[in-house]
């Protein structure tokens, strides 16, 4: 269970998170929606550590991620794997090298068992064997974007955090993408936050929905709870009416 | 006035900040170097990005930084009558001032912007994020081998710069302008001194660190987008090269 208490961030003087308070259970599919440049980005870097906040906890089984600091932080870490908006695949390694990374740096495995699991990865992406020993550069956005989750599922963590899956992809490649999303945790059950902005097609992945408005969640509840929600800034943001979100 | 000074004093407490987090951003990445887990591969790649990679251009520059010095030398000392003297003048000349400096100022143009860059689309890309949520830290995977090769590379390009230099220098004022060979090297042998080299080894040293560690800041430190890259590379290639003159003062009068 990931718990978010009371979660405050400002940059220069700009509240950005002002009083965050969010469960996401354990094994579910948690989906944070909002319009572009809420804090939806910034609210996924606080549970990974990656910023410390102004006020408030992150608590993940009970520990107070940000406490956490030096190796601790890291262990932390090893339990988690993201999946950024742009992929953040390294630019200097293939693709097989980028998948194999986290094992290679993390554990003792033997080469042809690296290999093995690269593979079975990439099968399960839906990308051939050729791609392996492409450059980032050579990718379309939709194969970059199954690389890297690829590479988020090679260790097989407890908890993936979604950056955006699917901002710049066309309709079919979003909808390859929550699929693969889809597919990975009915095999694996990890505990999944995914922020994003496509609606409808993020109620497809979601357990539960969220949404983030001027710094605070306005809306909790299961995919057709938020569809159904009473609040007007829901509604408008559901159907696209973003500027009456501009107040 | 009154806000000119304010402006200063902002100015300069900025420039000390900084001056400041660049130090302990050298002293975090020098400590990684003695923390496991050890990357000699890292190590590797890096020697060729920063040192083999650098080599050809500190090839040509040494060639005809050392003609010059001999035909620049040659006209000066024949008016004295002391051409036996070039091979001395062109050696202390590149070892103990050139081939430092122009070593680092080459490294500095050809791999302090290329290490900007290279850190800094990581940064915008947010692969430095991607390494830490890996539980990698960014800081020894990536910055810390690249100072550790400016240390290893750049004295070795010095000392190709100061051999080449010389070779060039023979080229012109023996082959070319007559001096004879056995005076160009006898006398370079009778001035050259250990201290003279060893001088140029740690000026070597201090620019090596200087240069990757101003362009790993850069680079490390980089925001807003590929117009933050752009303004870090020139920056690097600027601030390398005004502190390397600058430690060459302060390294000279040390030496002298």
């Amino acid at each position: 269970m990931i718990r978010i208490i009371d979660l405050h961030k400002s940059f220069n003087g700009q509240a950005v998170l002002d009083g965050i308070h969010l469960e996401m259970p354990t094994g579910k599919i948690t989906v944070v929606i909002g319009k572009s440049g809420v804090g939806k980005s910034v609210l996924l870097k606080h549970i990974i550590g990656l910023l410390k906040p102004d006020k408030g906890q992150v608590l993940i089984d009970g520990v107070d991620v940000t406490q956490l600091r030096g190796r601790k932080l890291q262990e932390m870490r090893r339990r988690f794997a993201v999946l950024f908006q742009g992929g953040a695949l390294f630019d200097s390694l293939n693709v097989f090298e980028n998948v194999a990374f986290p094992l290679r740096e993390k554990t003792s495995l033997p080469e042809g068992e690296i290999a093995r699991r690269v593979h079975e990865r990439l099968d399960q992406m839906n990308l051939s064997p050729e791609v392996a020993y492409k450059f980032p550069d050579e990718l379309s956005g939709g194969m970059k974007k199954r690389v890297a989750l690829a590479r988020a599922m090679i260790q097989e963590p407890e908890i993936i955090l979604f950056d955006e899956p699917v901002t710049g992809l066309d309709p079919p490649m979003s909808n390859t993408v929550f699929h693969l999303i889809n597919k990975t945790h009915a095999a694996s059950s990890y505990t999944a936050l995914v922020v994003a902005h496509d609606l409808p097609e993020v109620f497809q992945v979601a357990d539960y929905v969220a949404m983030l408005h001027q710094g605070r969640i306005i809306a909790y509840g299961s995919p057709e709870e938020i569809q159904q929600h009473q609040d007007p800034k829901v509604q408008s943001f559901i159907k696209g009416e973003v500027d009456f979100l501009e107040d | 006035m009154v806000h000119f000074i304010r402006r200063l004093g902002r100015w300069l407490l900025n420039w000390v900040q900084e001056a400041g987090s660049m130090l302990l951003f050298l002293l975090q990445g020098l400590a990684l170097a003695f923390v496991p887990p050890f990357r000699p591969r890292r190590l590797l790649q890096e020697i060729n990005l920063i040192g083999v990679k650098s080599t050809l251009i500190v090839l040509l520059t040494a060639a005809f930084t050392g003609m010059v010095l001999a035909l620049q030398g040659y006209y000066t000392l024949r008016k004295y009558g002391s051409e036996g003297a070039l091979g001395s003048a062109v050696a202390l000349s590149l070892i103990r001032e050139m081939g430092p400096v122009l070593t680092a100022l080459m490294v500095s143009a050809r791999a302090g912007s290329a290490v900007t860059a290279e850190i800094g689309i990581m940064r915008i890309t947010e692969q430095l994020d991607a390494l830490d949520t890996m539980a990698v830290n960014p800081m020894q995977y990536v910055v810390m081998p690249k100072l550790l090769a400016g240390l290893i590379a750049v004295p070795l390009l010095t000392a190709i710069f100061d051999v080449v230099g010389i070779l060039g220098g023979y080229l012109v004022g023996v082959v070319l302008l007559g001096v004879s060979s056995g005076s160009y090297f006898s006398g370079m042998v009778q001035s050259v001194v250990p201290l003279d080299i060893n001088g140029g080894i740690v000026k070597s040293l201090v620019f090596g660190l200087t240069i990757i560690m101003v362009a790993s800041y850069k680079g490390y430190h980089t925001e807003h987008g590929a117009e933050g890259v752009s303004r870090a590379t020139n920056q690097t290639v600027v601030l390398s090269a005004v502190l390397v003159l600058a430690w060459d003062y302060i390294l000279t009068s040390f030496f002298m």
